[in-house]
């Protein structure tokens, strides 16, 4: 339970800012900015953060549907990043990914049988009638019956496309599943109905997910582990209880407590921060959150904070547990005091 | 409390989309009301028709196809659907305002936000001089928690971000005073810190201003936060009416039960979410018999065959289900006896 499936290192994705007649490089749009994690087997990882923050970057550079700047991301003991094309096309067998809009990841004049035998076809099962059977097999897992295989993709509703959706990840027998928002197009009873469904087959297949969302209920409600990303770069990362119960990075706390909790009696401390994120083109210096931070000091303007162990398994990149900082604490204290 | 006038009332509304396959009944006979400094929720899945019900009041429905079919919209006791056009354009943005949910596409991209805000005061205010109007614009960014609204003025929409947008939009609807502001779906395209800052500010303009607020929405989070009363939709019928606490508490329609428990819980962690089985039907595709009825726990032989009304729980809530209506309690003890 506890062995690495995946283990990511020091990942980078670069996307370069192009100017003038030459296509000059003037600068690069840091959607991730060195971030490290690991997924241990059978667990979820759920990555959270407003948009911009580089959550589905990461998921498709892990996928190598981007290709990285710069970083290890080891799967299995193979880093994937020194693969060849043809190579990490085998890999990818072993790692599929679920998209936000089931609407725009089907073909629309492709079978639902049709979409669901190609990646068997892709990775080499050559016999039609067992592919058929594998089909179908997996048609009724997502809770689909057989006649489905012959519709269109318009014949289903958002959340049978979902189904579809999942069922298509399923096909080649993954081990590890990258779903990048897999709820935020349904509506609620049927955002309950597919992720009871994520959870089901999580058991039977025993497989692993990075599941990567906005909404802090679900990634709650299906996370072993959550990592708070703001502007490419991971703020906190624990346990999903702990990190619930009690987080430490001010981001993390604002974002908490931002959220509407469907309890009108239910009274919360809101913290509400101003302003808006900034243009990860062109991020602030130190740490990228100072602009909005209720705690800014001066160090967090000048030195960029390292994600580090506070607690046992509870990392978080601030200042208000760094040496640094303390530094600076003491110093206003001081301050404070001699005035 | 309950002394409040009640300054917007649609009454037993109709909105049908004839469509080549036949006629759609989006919104289906409903009934609410909207009081005086008030804000009044309604929530629903979508194709449930809450937008639709939005559009209507404003006559906004893209016609064709679609169309007002039948009942009343009062405000302040005259009947709007009785209006000219002419006079509904009065209406609009004097009376009633109405905010969408992507600001971007309801922004002209063309114009600058100073251009877009300094039209909408002078098609209203027809007397006044442009520093006046210029004034007024700079004022309501300001009211919105814009910060250097002056330099906003001379931007065009693609220099602000999202949330900034939502609030231009915010202001822009605002300039003339309101009575009612309809928000449709206002914060959905928007990241939840900006959420939080975006209804943080429609609650205050509701203190301040005390205008009326429509907040159209499906998150049920956004409603026990922001509202006083709720209007749950389901297949374009009103199946449930109460205040935001009592709805929460005790809610009764089993679709409203199931909604709120399908909603995970940041506090708390369940192994297993709620589901309600089955979707969400297509509007018209039910004729005979509760709409909710084939995805309900509690359906009864009664529930396919007749359509429920909306029975009296207490004076506040209202439900669209059998299991309410009080000559019902005798024949379901019957049935027990008989089964029993």
């Amino acid at each position: 339970m506890n062995k690495p499936l995946l283990k990511v290192d020091g990942l980078k994705k670069y996307f370069p800012i192009r100017k003038g007649l030459m296509g000059k490089t003037v600068g690069h749009v840091k959607a991730i900015d060195n971030i490290s994690f690991h997924v241990n087997e059978g667990e979820t990882l759920g990555i959270v953060g407003e948009s911009g923050c580089g959550k589905s970057t990461t998921g498709r550079t892990i996928m190598r549907l981007l290709e990285p700047t710069e970083g290890v991301v080891e799967f299995e003991g193979r880093d994937l990043n020194s693969l060849s094309t043809n190579e990490i096309r085998k890999v990818r067998r072993d790692i599929q990914m679920v998209f936000q809009d089931p609407y725009a990841s089907l073909n629309p004049r492709h079978t639902i049988g049709k979409i669901l035998e190609e990646p068997l076809l892709v990775h080499g099962v050559s016999n039609a009638k067992e592919r058929r059977k594998k089909v179908v097999e997996f048609l009724k897992i997502v809770g689909l019956s057989e006649y489905h295989a012959k519709r269109y993709p318009h014949q289903f509703s958002g959340g049978q496309r979902q189904r579809i959706g999942i069922a298509r990840a399923l096909m080649t027998n993954p081990k590890l599943i990258i779903a990048d928002e897999p709820v935020s197009a349904l509506d609620v009873s049927i955002q309950a109905q597919v992720l009871n469904l994520m959870q089901d087959l999580q058991e039977e297949f025993n497989l692993t997910y990075i599941f990567i969302a906005h909404d802090l209920g679900v990634v709650r409600h299906i996370s072993d582990r959550v990592a708070v990303m703001y502007l490419g770069k991971i703020v906190e990362i624990t346990e999903s209880e702990e990190l619930y119960a009690n987080p430490l990075h001010p981001y993390t706390q604002a974002l908490l407590s931002a959220v509407p909790v469907p309890d009108p009696k239910y009274k919360k401390e809101q913290i509400i921060i101003e302003g808006d994120m900034p243009s990860p083109a062109n991020p602030p210096s130190g740490c990228s959150f100072h602009t909005r931070c209720p705690f800014k000091m001066d160090v967090c303007t000048k030195v960029t904070p390292v994600l580090a162990e506070e607690t046992p398994g509870h990392s978080v990149a601030c200042h208000l547990y760094t040496e640094e900082g303390n530094d600076d604490i003491e110093k206003k204290k001081q301050l404070e005091g001699s005035v | 409390m309950n002394e409040r006038k009640k300054l917007l009332q649609v009454k037993d509304l109709q909105t049908t989309f004839f469509t080549d396959s036949g006629a759609i009944p989006a919104v289906d006979h409903v009934d609410f009301y909207v009081r005086e400094g008030e804000i009044l929720g309604i929530v629903g899945e979508s194709g449930c028709g809450k937008s639709v019900t939005s559009l209507s009041i404003m006559q906004l429905v893209p016609s064709p196809p679609g169309k007002i079919t039948g009942g009343e919209i009062l405000f302040e006791g005259q009947d709007l659907l009785k209006k000219t056009e002419k006079e509904m354009r009065e209406i609009r943005g004097n009376d009633v305002a109405m905010i969408f949910q992507e600001p971007m596409t309801s922004l002209n991209p063309l114009f600058t936000i100073g251009n877009q805000m300094t039209e909408a005061i002078s098609l209203h205010e027809k007397k006044w001089s442009k520093k006046q109007i210029k004034e007024r614009a700079i004022e309501m960014l300001k009211l919105v928690g814009l910060p250097r609204s002056e330099e906003i003025m001379k931007e065009y929409p693609h220099q602000l971000s999202g949330g900034m947008r939502q609030r231009v939009m915010i202001a822009m609807a605002l300039v003339c005073d309101p009575k009612v502001l309809i928000a449709d779906e206002p914060t959905t395209a928007l990241d939840v810190t900006i959420q939080a800052q975006i209804l943080k500010l429609m609650r205050e303009l509701n203190e301040r201003m005390n205008t009326a607020i429509l907040l159209i929405t499906h998150d049920l989070g956004v409603v026990a936060e922001t509202c006083e009363r709720v209007v749950v939709m389901y297949a374009g019928q009103v199946i449930e009416e109460a205040p935001t606490d009592v709805i929460f508490e005790n809610p009764c329609h089993p679709y409203t039960r199931g909604l709120i428990q399908s909603v995970p819980d940041m506090r708390e962690k369940k192994d297993r979410l709620y589901s309600i089985p089955g979707n969400v039907p297509k509007p018209g595709s039910i004729e005979k018999g509760c709409r909710f009825a084939a995805r309900c726990e509690s359906a009864f032989s009664r529930c396919y065959v007749e359509s429920p009304e909306l029975y009296n729980n207490s004076d506040v809530h209202q439900t669209r289900c059998f299991l309410y209506d009080e000559q019902e309690g005798v024949t379901t003890d019957e049935q027990a006896t008989i089964e029993g």
